[in-house]
This record gives C-alpha cells, sequence and structure tokens, in this order.
C-alpha cells in the first residue's frame, strides 16, 4: 500500500521543508517496522520547487494470515484476514492509515522541534493514493474530502480491464490538493478518512479508538457535514456483526467450500437492523396483526417458526396471556441474536420458563413442534425455493399440527406502491418468489383443503383498491370435526 | 434370593456380592458399619451419611442436616450407578422407609440392590458411642431404638425387594466374614470369539442346518474355535422346533454356543411349567411337535428356558446380543425391565392395524458404543442403524436366516427353503418411515451423529457442525429427493520440498507406492467447479425412482446448491446430458433408466463470479493501480542517488507475481450466455439403477465417458484428459511428472492422481485415499497470493498440517460411498440423505481451507 505527499515551494520557502515536516530527510530511505509489515519512507523528487515523499508499507500476508491461528486447522481469526489472496499489500486500507499515525506521529501532532513555527503555516499539498478502497464510490470520496478545502480527483479503477462487463472495482485513484491546509490537518484528514472508506470488515475497534477519533476529528470532524457517517463507519465495529475467532466459524467454511461470499449464505439476518431506530412501520403492523388474530383465536402456546432476531417472540412475551412461547429458526445467527435481544442470560426465572428458542428447520418433520396452541410464519414461505415448500406444508400442517397457523407474505402487487423498488425486484435478495393474492389464495385453500383446516385472509398495511395491501394474511384454523374424529 | 444365616467356618463367613449393585449395609449407630466397609470395599466404592452430613453441614452428627444429606448420598450413589460402579451405602439403614428410598435407586439403575445386615448387641454399640468424643452424647435410647428396628426388620429385607441379604449376628461374626465379589450372568466380556451371531430360527431346522454349514460348522463345532450366538425364539411357527431346540441346546452345552432367550422361548417356558398360556403365535406347532418327545428331552428343555440370561455383554464390551434390542443403559444391568426390554423390546402400548404391538424405535436414538445384535422384530434386510442390526429377516416367513461374524461384521445368509407360516403383516424395515419412506425428520439430522459406513466404520458428526449444515441444506440446496449424494473433499499431496514448488507429484507418486498401490490413474484437474449431476431418462423415471413432479434429475455444486438460479438451464443440459447417454447406447448398457455423475462444470466465473470479482480480480485491480506508481516512485528516488536497489528489485518482483495472479486467475473465467461457453466434464459415474459404480475400476469408468462425450454433439462435454502411472517405475513416474509439468505449464490447474482400482484398502486395511490433488504451481498463487513463491514464503507456508483434511477426506469418502450404496439399495429417503447430510456436516470442520 502506497501513497505520495507532495509540496511545491520556492527558494524562500523551498518544498523541501517537507522533510523537517515529516521528520524524514530527503536524502534518505527510512524503514520502520509496524505490526503489520515494514513501512519505507523515500523521496523520489526534492528540489527547491517540489518535493515528493512516498509512504510504502510492504505488509506480510502471510504472517496476516498466520497471526493468532490455531495450527493448520484454519480457526482464522477473522473471515477477511485469513486469505493469502488479500488486497491488504495493495490497498490504501486502514492498516495504511495506522502505519501513518505511527511512522509520521510528530508531523501528524503538529510537532517539529528544528522549525516549530513550520507545522502551523499551511502550504501547497498534494496526495495521491493510486489504489484507495472507497465504499460508496467517487462521490462519497468527494463528499468526505471537499469540505475540508481539497480539490478531489477521484477515478475509478476498473476490475479487469479484459472484462468489461465486470464494471469498476471498489477502489479508485485518488489525488488531493489543496493550498490551505497545514500538513498535520492533512495527515489527520487521512488518519480518520482512509478507514472510513475502507470500511473494512477486519478493522477491529478498541474502546479507546473513541478518543483517537475525538484528537485527530479535532477542528475539522464536528462541523463536517457527514460527521455521523464518518463516526459511525469508524467506529462501527464496534457493534458490528463481525466474524471474530470465538465466533463460530461453520458456515464460513461451508461457504469457502464452495467458493461462495458468506454473506450470500450467513444472510438471515439482514446486516442494518440491529440499529432499529425507525422500526418499518410495516413491520409493526405486522406483528400488531399477528398479535391480534392470535389473541383472538385464545392461543396460549404459541410458535414462531422462522423467529429471526425475535421481535415478535419479544412482542410475545410481554402479554402474559401468551403462557409458553417457542421461536424456531434454522440460522444460529438469527437465534444468537434473538437471544441477545431478548436478554435471555438476564431474564427473571419466570419469565425466561415462558420463552424458548430452538434451531429446526421447515424442511423436516419436527416431533419437538408438537401440540401448540397456534404457530406463526411471518414472511418465511417466501425465503423457501418453492418446490420446498411440501416438506413446509407437511411439517407445519400435518406433524406440528397447530390448531392455529397464520401465515404472512409479501403481496407482489403492491411492489408498483413501492417508490423505491425497481419495477420487476422482489423485495428482500433472498425471496425466491412473491405471490400475487390470487395465487397465495390458492395456495393457502390448497393447505386447508388437504390438512383439514379452515382459511380466512386479512389485510395487513392500507388495502389499496388497485392492487391490495402490501402483506397479506392467511389465518388457518383446524376444523374441531377432524380433531374429534382423531380423539 | 438367597439368605445367608449358616454357621461360620472357621474361616468365617463368606458373602458372595455382585460386582455391579447397591450394597446397603444395616446395622445400629456403633454396629461397626464403616470399619466392615472400610475393610471389604475401596475407599471410593462406600459412601457414609456421616461423610455427607459434613459436606453439607460441616458436622458429621448434625443430625439436622440428615435431610440433606441423604439427598446428596443418593445423588451420588445415583451417578455411580449410571456409570455402572459398585456402591456401598454406610448408614444406618434399619428404617424400612430409608431402604426403601435405596432399593428405589438400585431399581432406576437397574442393578441389584444386596442388603448385609450387622446385628451386634445393644451393649456394644452403646459402648463403643461412648468412646467416642464426637457421639458420647448420643442418648442411650436412640442405640436401642436402632436395635429394636433392626430385628423388626430382619424377616422383611427379601421381601422389600432385596436380591441377596447376608445377616452377621454378633461381633465375631461380623469381624471374620469376608466378601467375595461375583460376576453378574450377563458378563461375558472376557469372552472375545469370533462369534457367528444366528438371527431368529423360528423352528427352520433344516434352514439353520444349512447355514450352520455355509459358516463353517460341522455338527455343530467350528474348526477355527468360532462360537455361535443365538437371538432366541429358536422355537414356534416353523416345521421343527424340537429338532432346532436339539441342535442349540447340544451346542451350549459342549460350549460352541450362546444363547440368549426369546420372547417365544419364554412364554413356552411358562407352558412347559405348566402354565396356562395361549397356543398363539405359533405356540400350537411347537406343543404339536413336543408330543412326540421323551420326557426326560422335556425336561432338558425346560431346564435349558429356565437357565437362559437375557442378554450378554461381550467382547471386552463391544458387542451386546439380546432378543429385542437393548439401550445402552441397560447393558450388563440386571432389573426386570432389563429383562423384559430385552425379550419384548420397549412397546408403546398400542398396537397396529394387524394387532401387533406398536414398538418404540429404541435404536434410532442409540448411540452407544457397544455394536447391540438382536431380532424379534421381521426385516426384509439386515442393516446396520447406529450400531444396531436386527438379523430377524423372517426365515419361517419364507426370508432368509441371517447370522452376523464378528467381529468381521459379515452378514451370512441362507434362504428360507418355503414360507412355512404366514406373516400377520408383510416384511418390512422397522426402520422410521419403513421402505416406503416418509418426509425427512430432524431427528435423522439434527444433533450430534453417528453414521454407520461399510467401508470405514462409524462416521462421526459434531452438533456445531450439523448445526451450519442444516442451515445450507436447509435455505439453499435443492429438494433432498435429488440429492443422493454430495462429493467428498479431497487431500493435497504431501508437500513437496523441490525448490520453488509447494506440490509436486512426486510425493503423490511415492505416497501410493508405500500403500502398496502400483497403477495410478493422473487425471487432468479441470478449471471449474465440482459437479454433481442427476440424469433421468425421462420426467417418468424421475417420478418413478425420485418421487419428484416436473424436474428430470439435477444438477448441483458441492454443497448441493443449484448451479443456475433459472431451472430451465438445469433442464437444458440434463437434455442434452440425456441425448449423450442415449446416442451412447448407455441406458441399455447399465441397464438403468437414470444414471448420476461426478463432474466438473466450466467456467468457474459461472459459479464464482462474486468471488472472482470480490477477491480475485480486486487484488488484481489494486496491484495493478499500485505498483506502476510505486516502481516509478523508486525509480525516481533511484535517480537521485537515494540507496533503493533492494527494495525496487522487491517490488519488481513483486510487480511480477501480481501480472502472474492476474494470468492465473482470467484462464478461470469467460463469458457465458445461456449454455453458451459452459463445458462438463464427467469424470465418474457414481450410481445407476441398483448399483453403486463407485468401486468400478477408473480405466472402465473412463471408458464409459469417453464413450458418453464422444455422442454429444452439443460441444457440451469434455473429456478428461489421463495418464496411467506405474509408480514402482521411475521411468513411469518421471513420464507422469512431465506430463504434469507440460500440463501445468502451459496454465493447467493440476492433475488428481487415483487408484486405478477404486475401493482400494491399504496393508492396515484402511481405505487409502481415493484420490490425491497435484496442483500447479502457477494456480496456487489464486490459493496461497501472488507471492508465495518467495522462498521466505514458500518456507512458512510449507508448514501445512495436512492430517486433518487427509483424515476428512476418507471420512467423507466413506459417507459418500454410503450414500451410493444405501441408494443403489432402494432404501428410503432418511437413510440415503443421513451420509449426504453428514458430508456436508463435516465440510464445516475446522479444516485449513486451502488445502
Amino acid at each position: 500500500m502506497f501513497l505520495t505527499i507532495s509540496t511545491t515551494g520556492t527558494d524562500r520557502r523551498p518544498a523541501t521543508d517537507l522533510g523537517f515536516l515529516l521528520h524524514k530527510h530527503p536524502d534518505k530511505a527510512q524503514a520502520f517496522s509496524t505490526s503489520y509489515g515494514t513501512a519505507h519512507v523515500l523521496y523520489p523528487e526534492a528540489t527547491a520547487e517540489r518535493c515528493t515523499a512516498a509512504l510504502l508499507l510492504e505488509v506480510d500476508t502471510v504472517a496476516l494470515v498466520r497471526r493468532g491461528k490455531g495450527k493448520g486447522r484454519g480457526g482464522a481469526p477473522d473471515a477477511a484476514l485469513a486469505q493469502y489472496v488479500n488486497d491488504r499489500p495493495y490497498a490504501a486500507s486502514s492498516l495504511l492509515a495506522v502505519a501513518l499515525s505511527s511512522v509520521f506521529s510528530s508531523a501528524l501532532h503538529g510537532v517539529c522541534r528544528a522549525r516549530p513555527e513550520l507545522p502551523r503555516q499551511p502550504r501547497p499539498l498534494r496526495i495521491e493514493v493510486p489504489a484507495l478502497p472507497a465504499r460508496g464510490g467517487p462521490a462519497l470520496v468527494s463528499r468526505l474530502f471537499e469540505p475540508l478545502g481539497w480539490t478531489v480527483t477521484a477515478d475509478p479503477v476498473a476490475l479487469d480491464t479484459e472484462f468489461p462487463a465486470w464494471g469498476d472495482s471498489r477502489y479508485v485513484r485518488l489525488v488531493l490538493e489543496a493550498g490551505t491546509l497545514t500538513l498535520a490537518e492533512a495527515l489527520r484528514h487521512l488518519y480518520v478518512l482512509l478507514p472510513v472508506l475502507d470500511d473494512a470488515k477486519h478493522y477491529w475497534v478498541s474502546s479507546d479508538e473513541v478518543d483517537k477519533l475525538l484528537r485527530a476529528g479535532e477542528g475539522w470532524l464536528p462541523g463536517h457535514p457527514e460527521q455521523k457517517l464518518i463516526t459511525s463507519r469508524y467506529l462501527s465495529r464496534r457493534w458490528s456483526l463481525t466474524r471474530r475467532a470465538t465466533e463460530r466459524l461453520e458456515l464460513v467454511r461451508l461457504a469457502e467450500a464452495d467458493d461462495t461470499d458468506v454473506e450470500q449464505l450467513d444472510n438471515a439476518v439482514e446486516a442494518e437492523t440491529e440499529a432499529e431506530e425507525r422500526p418499518a412501520p410495516l413491520a409493526v403492523q405486522r406483528r400488531d396483526a399477528i398479535l391480534a388474530e392470535l389473541r383472538a383465536s385464545g392461543a396460549a402456546r404459541v410458535l414462531d417458526l422462522g423467529c429471526g432476531q425475535g421481535q415478535l417472540v419479544q412482542e410475545l412475551l410481554r402479554d402474559p396471556s401468551f403462557t409458553e412461547i417457542v421461536g424456531v429458526d434454522v440460522s444460529m445467527r438469527a437465534l444468537t441474536i434473538a437471544s441477545r435481544r431478548l436478554r435471555l442470560d438476564r431474564m427473571g426465572e419466570r419469565q425466561a420458563a415462558r420463552v424458548k428458542l430452538l434451531q429446526g428447520s421447515l424442511a423436516y418433520s419436527d416431533k419437538r413442534l408438537k401440540g401448540y396452541d397456534a404457530a406463526v410464519l411471518s414472511e418465511v414461505i417466501e425465503h423457501l425455493d418453492l418446490p420446498r415448500l411440501p416438506a413446509l406444508e407437511y411439517a407445519v400442517f400435518d406433524v406440528a399440527r397447530p390448531r392455529t397457523v397464520l401465515v404472512t407474505t409479501p403481496n407482489v402487487e403492491y411492489n408498483v406502491r413501492w417508490e423505491s423498488l425497481p419495477a420487476g425486484h422482489v423485495r428482500h435478495g433472498d425471496h425466491r418468489f412473491e405471490w400475487t393474492r390470487e395465487e397465495f389464495r390458492a395456495w393457502a385453500g390448497k393447505v386447508a383443503a388437504r390438512h383439514g383446516y379452515g382459511v380466512d385472509f386479512r389485510p395487513v398495511g392500507p388495502d389499496d383498491p388497485e392492487v391490495g395491501p402490501p402483506t397479506q394474511m392467511a389465518v388457518f384454523t383446524a376444523h374441531p370435526v377432524k380433531e374429534a374424529k382423531a380423539a | 434370593m438367597t439368605t445367608t444365616t449358616d454357621t461360620p467356618t472357621p474361616q468365617g463367613r463368606v458373602l458372595p456380592v455382585t460386582d455391579l449393585s447397591l450394597v446397603v449395609l444395616v446395622g445400629a449407630s456403633g454396629s461397626g458399619k464403616s470399619t466392615f466397609a472400610r475393610r471389604h470395599f475401596t475407599p471410593t466404592e462406600v459412601i457414609s451419611s456421616d461423610f455427607c452430613r459434613g459436606l453439607v453441614a460441616d458436622d458429621e452428627n448434625d443430625q439436622s442436616a440428615s435431610r440433606d444429606a441423604f439427598d446428596v448420598l443418593h445423588y451420588i450413589a445415583g451417578k455411580r450407578l449410571a456409570a455402572g460402579r459398585r456402591t456401598v451405602v454406610d448408614a444406618t439403614s434399619v428404617q424400612r422407609d430409608a431402604r426403601r428410598q435405596l432399593i428405589d435407586l438400585a431399581r432406576r439403575y437397574d442393578v441389584l440392590p444386596i442388603a448385609i445386615v450387622l446385628d451386634v448387641p445393644e451393649e456394644v454399640c452403646a459402648e463403643r458411642n461412648a468412646a467416642r468424643p464426637d457421639r458420647a452424647d448420643l442418648p442411650r435410647r436412640v442405640v436401642r431404638r436402632h436395635t429394636r428396628e433392626l430385628r423388626a426388620s430382619l424377616r422383611h429385607l427379601e421381601r422389600e425387594g432385596f436380591r441377596k441379604v447376608h445377616v452377621l449376628r454378633g461381633v465375631e461374626e461380623v469381624e471374620r466374614a469376608t466378601v467375595v465379589t461375583e460376576k453378574r450372568f450377563n458378563d461375558l466380556t472376557h469372552l472375545t470369539g469370533p462369534f457367528d451371531i444366528v438371527g431368529d430360527v423360528h423352528g427352520c431346522s433344516a434352514e439353520l442346518e444349512a447355514l450352520l454349514t455355509k459358516l463353517g460348522y460341522a455338527d455343530g463345532v467350528h474348526p477355527e474355535g468360532r462360537t455361535a450366538v443365538f437371538v432366541g425364539d429358536l422355537v414356534d411357527r416353523g416345521p421343527d422346533s424340537p429338532g432346532v431346540l436339539r441342535r442349540v441346546m447340544a451346542m451350549v452345552k459342549s460350549g460352541n454356543a450362546l444363547c440368549v432367550p426369546g420372547n417365544h422361548e419364554n412364554k413356552f417356558g411358562r407352558y412347559l411349567r405348566g402354565r396356562q398360556v395361549q397356543h398363539t403365535h405359533g405356540l400350537a406347532e411347537t406343543v404339536e411337535q413336543m408330543a412326540g418327545e421323551s420326557e426326560e428331552f422335556r425336561a432338558e428343555v425346560r431346564e435349558f428356558v429356565d437357565g437362559l440370561v437375557s442378554h450378554y455383554v461381550l467382547d471386552g464390551g463391544r458387542l451386546v446380543v439380546c432378543h429385542a434390542g437393548l439401550p445402552e443403559k441397560y447393558h450388563g444391568r440386571t432389573s426386570g425391565r432389563v429383562r423384559s426390554h430385552a425379550l419384548y423390546g420397549d412397546t408403546t402400548g398400542e398396537t397396529d392395524e394387524f394387532g401387533l404391538p406398536v414398538r418404540y424405535p429404541w435404536a434410532e436414538d442409540y448411540r452407544g458404543r457397544a455394536a447391540v445384535v438382536y431380532g424379534h422384530t421381521p426385516v426384509p434386510e439386515a442393516t446396520w442403524l447406529n450400531n444396531t442390526i436386527c438379523l430377524d429377516t423372517g426365515a419361517v416367513f419364507g426370508g432368509k436366516l441371517t447370522a452376523l461374524r464378528w467381529p468381521e461384521r459379515e452378514l451370512v445368509d441362507v434362504p428360507a427353503r418355503k414360507v412355512w407360516y404366514e406373516p400377520v403383516r408383510p416384511l418390512r424395515t422397522e426402520a422410521p418411515g419403513g421402505q416406503d419412506g416418509r418426509p425427512l425428520d430432524l431427528a435423522d439430522v439434527h444433533g450430534r451423529r453417528v453414521v454407520e459406513t461399510r467401508h470405514a466404520g462409524r462416521v462421526s458428526v459434531r452438533e456445531e457442525n450439523a448445526a451450519a449444515a442444516l442451515e445450507v441444506m436447509s435455505r439453499f440446496a435443492i429438494d433432498p429427493r435429488l440429492l443422493p449424494y454430495l462429493p467428498p473433499t479431497m487431500a493435497p499431496t504431501a508437500t513437496s520440498r523441490l525448490d520453488g514448488y509447494l506440490e509436486h507429484p512426486v510425493e503423490a507418486f511415492e505416497e501410493y507406492r508405500q500403500d502398496g498401490v502400483a497403477r495410478v490413474v493422473c487425471e487432468e484437474k479441470h478449471m471449474g467447479s465440482r459437479a454433481v449431476a442427476l440424469v433421468c431418462r425421462d420426467a417418468d423415471a424421475a417420478t418413478r425412482r425420485f418421487g419428484v413432479e416436473g424436474p428430470t434429475g439435477s444438477l448441483c455444486t458441492r454443497t448441493g446448491r443449484p448451479f443456475f438460479d433459472d431451472d430451465a438451464l438445469t433442464e437444458e443440459i440434463l437434455g442434452r446430458l440425456r441425448t449423450a447417454v442415449g446416442e451412447a447406447g448407455l441406458w441399455d448398457r447399465l441397464e438403468t433408466d437414470w444414471l448420476l455423475l461426478d463432474a466438473e462444470l466450466m467456467p468457474w466465473s459461472l459459479k464464482a463470479s462474486g468471488l472472482l470479482r470480490s477477491q480475485y480480480a480486486a487484488v488484481g485491480a489494486a496491484s495493478g493501480a499500485v505498483l506502476p506508481d510505486v516502481l516509478a516512485a523508486l525509480d525516481g528516488a533511484a535517480a537521485r542517488g537515494v540507496e533503493v536497489r533492494d527494495l525496487l528489485d522487491r517490488q519488481r518482483e513483486r510487480a511480477d507475481a501480481a501480472a502472474a495472479f492476474t494470468r492465473a486467475y482470467r484462464r478461470y473465467c469467460w463469458t457465458t450466455d445461456g449454455l453458451d461457453g459452459v463445458r462438463l466434464a464427467p469424470f465418474q459415474i457414481l450410481a445407476v439403477q441398483g448399483r453403486s459404480l463407485a468401486g468400478l475400476p477408473h480405466d472402465e469408468q473412463l471408458a464409459l465417458l469417453d464413450r458418453l462425450v464422444a455422442h454429444d454433439a452439443t460441444g457440451l462435454l469434455r473429456t478428461t484428459r489421463r495418464l496411467y502411472v506405474d509408480t514402482a517405475d521411475p521411468e513411469s513416474v518421471r513420464a507422469g511428472v512431465d506430463w504434469w509439468l507440460e500440463m501445468t505449464g502451459r496454465g493447467g490447474e493440476g492433475m488428481v492422481v487415483k487408484p486405478v482400482g477404486a475401493l482400494v484398502r491399504g496393508e492396515t486395511g484402511r481405505p487409502v485415499q481415493p484420490g490425491i490433488k497435484v496442483r500447479g504451481r502457477e494456480y496456487l498463487r489464486i490459493v496461497y497470493g501472488p507471492e508465495y513463491t518467495r522462498p521466505e514464503n514458500l518456507t512458512r507456508l510449507r508448514d501445512r498440517h495436512l492430517h486433518h483434511k487427509r483424515s476428512l477426506a476418507i471420512r467423507e469418502y466413506a459417507l459418500g460411498l454410503e450414500a451410493l450404496d444405501r441408494l443403489a439399495g432402494g432404501e428410503p429417503l432418511w437413510r440415503v440423505h443421513e451420509p449426504v447430510f453428514a458430508v456436508l456436516a463435516l465440510e464445516s470442520e475446522p479444516v485449513d481451507p486451502r488445502l
């Protein structure tokens, strides 16, 4: 990873003052050892008119992979660094920011012992970063640097010139130019904004990182129009779902075995939902509708099949008429988050006795789910491939056979009313299908007939006269006749 | 039940105590129980109530702590008994209620309760207590009450449930008594066989004689000293129960056989003792046949049946034989319910539509270490399930008579001469779902599991791995009915020490040579993704054999996911394959209407485009953007006279390596449109109707596949280039190395070396690696990074820890073979799904993913 810092000057204010500012002599190539490899500082040009300092960090990928890893068993500390094929040696990532702060520490703090007045003087600066990972693309790069007084050139780098169809990579070639900033300011901008743009999965934030951000952001961060984004990205890892050594890595390995990104498999939990400050009103309406139906059915022992992160379980717990609540999900990750959300480990005994979270799958029949009053399948069926629905049908309506079954699913007709949804797109990347009201009714009707249930339908959300409600709900009720016969 | 009160010999009384039992010492305070226990048992066998009082109350004599102390005592005793350890309870136990709790405890853990009574005069007890400072305050009335209660109890001890009662009267008898440990009747762990375990005979004496002959017995004796073990139900229904009894009794008597009772012997025994029994379920036939037998023979039979022990634990605890199966917690135990389970199985109390008892499928839950061999329930085929096997293959119903060779685990059978007795209900597998199958149940796959494989024994799956597999299988995999196989992982060759190489063919050839494999085939490693294709002759065949409506097969990745989001594309590929199979005449030649292919689908970019872009191309793009600038900067500094030569050289190498990396991954990418540009290279036919072809030698496999490829007119199919190598011939090995060098030099991925004859076992009997991959030097850049060939990197990378990967490869291979065998054998879906699921679960084990 690599960047250059250039300045221009005159005989009276020579450009080579850069050497004093950086505390590195222009006629020497110096090497510094850092925690991720060796950093080199050298000057490709150094005249009074123009002086350029280059920072080159040689990353040792083999060491990076082997760091803190169990013997030969691939217990990698985190998925992103555990790759020998890694952009870290080339791209100006958060690791470069770390190197920057240790190699140019005094410059960053605006200290120059030989020429104490120098750091305070603004000078013409040009910074080049040939490969900067920029999540958010050139536009975000400009939004981050321009308010600070930089003239920004950010050209996207093509992924592979032989495959133009692949488009641009996540890297940009960045050139920053300014005449009114001090070097210390420039370095502090880079120190904060390189990791913000990198936004990489591996960047682990320790608790003193907040202080570091406050110090480096002094004087410019508080007034920055993107302050919120900068802060949250810089500190985001702390609350993130980043996989760490202590976490279960089984799914990561299955993804690796099939040349797949783990995000494609472990996507049962949506990335941003944890910070659910403004809950989507539709989700709330859906939960309200489900609660109303459950109360109307008189159910006390309830299954939430496909409970995800446990939002509905949490609602159910608030109502003491639900005496036993079982949340079932196939995703261990979702269950972990649900358990955290419900604070199961801190819940009182009586409360905890009412709730249980189980890993289970509706592709298999499951005897543990027998004998409950009601089962909820909220926004679940559309996550199954159509050919596997009969297995779910058998598992729920034949084996578990609760008296009441509530099924909600999107109404695809309503999609035209979503302004943000491109035509023909499903609402969620993992939706295998979305049904019209007609299709849903046809399926539900057949299921009900086959298994001895009656079925009613309820709209959830505003019932548009033309395209219907955004969510459709089927309420299945087991025929008492059948029960009598079975008994 | 035995009560010993006979007069002491000069040496003192000898008290037999069973090795696994709950021994209850009964005696007043001060009667010398602790001393007695110390003298005759090991310190850890004895739990005293005083000690437990101390544990919970810091005071061994705090009577207010008795309740908690006994809770602790019962808890510890329970743990010991559950673990199969004899336990001696040192408490007064003079009250009936206290003893009842202990008898309940013994029953709960199915061990014998034994009482040893220390009946010592009250004065002696009082004297001893007075001499002990901690008991000096014990009121005399307490000892008096103890003695009174003890005396009142003596007569009832047997009725209370103690199976042995030893009463020692007086100080001297207590002093001089000795305890001897007796083995349980069912404990024959010292017998190691080898055994031939024979299923339910039911009076089929001709079949029995035929089977014994086939097993190598001559007149009931095996020349190699093998022992026959009969699982019971010798009698009833069949033509000659007396003949069978005569043979078996003679073999048992002469020490050539063991026999456990079946429910039919049990009932027959009651009949012989003159009890009222219904002459149903074939007893009438036996009674009739016995009519011609002498009274002497009847008495012999009665004695024989009465003496049968419900089950045996054999061969160091590795083998349990009983009639109707036995869960692990009952192995070697002695109680009424153990006997009842051994004879009748675990009945639910319900009856089925034929009026026969519904049995709880205990074997489904069995996870024990010992193999349980049993009979009782007629099944069409004897198959292992969770380390249990039922050998009743319905000889009397016209099935066959089956024996299991132990420890070889080989099945030997002879067909029934005829249907001797009409079955009430058709023979079917008692396993869940039976042969007709049922939808998969979570209990088939969830949690820690052990899968029995024919080729590598038991393979276990850990809970967390099963959890991950459940997620992928449920959310992403194709319909399990169309997923009868997942490919096993393959181990790389031992790490090369040659300069510049991490992998090289020499090690692979050498490994096989050492394993005694002379002839290997080197198969070109295709540059794509592993794919399993199930091709049916038509939609009808798919419905008939796999129960699906619509699809005519499947094409999935190594984790069971569909290759194409669009089903139409899958069907199009299957259509082309189907045509080629037909043109090549393989449907008829292999006598099948479906076949399962192991193959490689190309290009790799088709499936891995996400990964290619986010990781490989990204690294290429970043290095391409940054390295020219780095070199320019270093050139500038060098021109100024700054000393950067080493750094510059290193960065130039770095740039070369990055360029080589980019070239390497680009070979895996080409654009496709629909099926245009898509290639499929099949390299093994895994299974066809009724047959697993995993054992077909690779040269024959490749010949069949060449035929298939030659008959593909669409350009979809690609042949697999190969070279045969003789591992003992240096010339041939050199040719193999050259072939690999040439192929990888042109950018090829590498090759896989396999023994030509499949299913090869090494000298130890363990299967050898079914294949070893040797990957090309350039290809490995996209595995180990652009600069892995730098000497300092190679040195570190050579430390690869291959062991786990190699063991995993063998286990997954065995599971794959098992899935194919079960598929070919027409077993129900859950049985096929079990090893398939296990392969997926094992893929989530922690193994270096680069291997």
